[in-house]
């Protein structure tokens, strides 16, 4: 039977590699080969000179790191506790966590646009007003912070779920505190180190996220590295699409540092 | 005495009870603080300016149907529609496409080429967004590299149109499906197969009425995911076709920033509303079939 199906599989896999794979290569080609001044390695090397380039991708990273603790920090309590203590609010963490689905980013950014805006119009003379300025702070917008952590919801979600689903929860936890844990110590101990797939996982869905969110920054005029190569493209084709090629490089790195991360503290927590 | 008794057993069991259920609603309590006010405040914005109208002149605003009425009308009418053509025409052909490369990934018994599909789709379906667009302006574009050594142009190629789009969107959409549908395909049993094949059925008739029933729940729960996540593109668009293209999440973003006419706001608040309306459709579809999916392949 699966004999019979190679070559039909052969081709799938081999259209899908030639689609997949032609855009990239293509890119690469129209960065070294300009026309008029033959092979030439300009629009890689002028990238870090660019101006905005580090401040924009600091800031996105900036804004990563925070949103990832934000959201774990959020999340995990919420959903152990779903399997342990509060089961009956399980459906309704579910739908919080599924509505951000339901608000495309560009609807969710009008909303905050607006929001935004009753600081200046209605709340100028109350101590709330300093609130509205402080997230606002160009070097470390807090508002995309916000934004980050509920656009994340869903996948952090699901993947702590998936993580949770695959082990006994209780039963982890009834054994932690029958060897005399404390409640802390069980979930920091016994249940995170189970989870460290899962929250691997959530982290790098949510780093995607916020390296390559583009809507609601953009639209609330804050630069970071999406908005960045954007504002690039109009001026120096070669260049932003130099920088584009680099930047799923980044995700591809940052994908196998995680993975790497993840298999070596499972050896080493194995072997301790 | 004795009657004393089981009053003091009952006291230290209620209040243990009581002390393991506190955390769990306290735990939860942080995550549904933070979504009411980053969440619900944008949210309530979009309805309330929705319905609102603010006289130019006096500056009192009364509540009103006008603003949806104009999202629904002329050009607003057609982004919109031109959004849900391309978001359902693109999630339809990633859907087909998707499906068969799943299927070759698992049936096919190699670990690595599993693993490095899988990985692929991953960091592609997360792929969308401005260095999508500039990689495909390169490829495909008015000077990119195939355009330019096939000579595209003369053949009627044009990357900034609907089907450009399309082609650019299956690039996030198909690895999207490869991701929805892969773990169905896993739960596949090789005995349903087997049982079939032993009762004489042929492959096609397996694929007919055993396989794709059973998968039938995923694969439309992958269809309107890849339709929403469609929907929701503004990023590529933006970039690559500025506003050649109607689509409404363009239009939503000239009217924000101005550059339309003043006083659309809210407009565009509108505008997010019955983008909101077609996604809350989008999803009362999905979680149904998702749960479905879910109870034939966990069992």
């Amino acid at each position: 039977m699966a004999r019979r199906l190679t070559p039909w599989r052969w081709a799938v896999l081999g259209l899908a590699a030639l689609y997949f794979l032609v855009p990239l290569a293509a890119s690469v080609i129209f960065t070294v080969d300009v026309p008029g001044h033959g092979v030439t390695f300009d629009a890689y090397t002028q990238i870090l000179s660019a101006d905005g380039f580090t401040s924009s991708l600091l800031l996105s990273l900036e804004l990563a790191v925070a949103t990832i603790v934000v959201v774990l920090l959020l999340m995990v309590p919420a959903v152990v506790a779903l399997r342990l203590g509060a089961p009956k609010l399980r459906p309704v963490v579910e739908v919080v966590c599924s509505l951000p689905l339901v608000v495309p980013p560009i609807a969710f950014v009008a909303g905050i646009v607006t929001v935004l805006k009753w600081g200046p119009d209605h709340l100028s003379r109350t101590p709330l007003f300093q609130t509205f300025v402080a997230i606002q702070n160009p070097t470390f917008p807090v508002v995309l912070v916000l934004a980050y952590v509920v656009m994340a919801l869903p996948f952090v979600y699901r993947a702590l779920d998936a993580g949770l689903r695959a082990m006994d929860v209780r039963t982890l936890v009834e054994a932690a505190r029958s060897c005399g844990a404390s409640w802390p110590q069980a979930l920091v101990r016994a249940v995170l180190p189970n989870l460290r797939g899962a929250l691997l996982n959530a982290s790098f869905l949510t780093l995607a996220l916020v390296l390559g969110e583009f809507t609601v920054a953009r639209l609330l005029g804050f630069q970071p590295f999406a908005v960045w190569i954007y504002n690039v493209g109009g001026s120096q084709a070669q260049m932003s699409v130099a920088v584009s090629v680099l930047s799923l490089l980044l995700t591809w790195a940052l994908l196998l540092v995680l993975a790497g991360a993840g298999g070596r503290t499972r050896t080493a927590s194995s072997r301790g | 005495m004795t009657t004393a008794l089981p009053r003091t057993d009952v006291a230290p069991v209620a209040s243990a009870k009581r002390r393991r259920r506190a955390p769990g609603w306290l735990a939860v309590v942080p995550l549904l603080a933070f979504t009411a006010i980053a969440f619900g405040l944008p949210a309530l914005a979009i309805l309330d300016g929705a319905f609102t109208v603010k006289d130019q002149t006096t500056g009192a605003a009364s509540y009103t149907a006008e603003n949806l009425s104009t999202s629904l009308q002329g050009p607003y009418l057609t982004a919109l529609v031109g959004s849900v053509k391309l978001s359902a025409i693109s999630a339809v052909l990633g859907a087909l496409l998707g499906l068969p490369l799943a299927q070759a990934v698992v049936s096919s018994r190699s670990r690595a080429l599993r693993e490095a599909v899988l990985t692929a789709s991953g960091v592609l379906a997360n792929f969308g967004g401005v260095p999508l667009a500039f990689a495909f302006v390169a490829t495909l574009g008015n000077a990119g590299v195939l355009t330019v050594h096939l000579g595209l142009t003369d053949k009627g190629w044009d990357l900034y149109s609907f089907w450009g789009l399309v082609l650019v969107y299956l690039y996030f959409l198909i690895p999207l499906m490869v991701l929805t549908i892969t773990p169905a395909l896993d739960g596949l049993r090789v005995q349903w197969r087997e049982a079939a094949l032993n009762n004489g059925a042929t492959g096609v008739q397996y694929w007919r009425h055993v396989a794709l029933p059973v998968l039938a729940p995923s694969l439309l729960g992958g269809l309107v995911l890849l339709f929403g996540s469609a929907f929701a593109a503004y990023a590529t668009a933006a970039a690559m076709v500025g506003s050649a293209v109607p689509l409404v999440t363009l239009q939503i973003a000239d009217a924000l920033s101005g550059n339309v006419l003043v006083g659309q706001e809210n407009v565009a608040l509108a505008l997010s509303l019955d983008m909101v309306l077609v996604a809350g459709l989008v999803m009362a579809v999905y979680l149904p079939l998702q749960r479905r999916s879910a109870r034939w392949l966990d069992a």
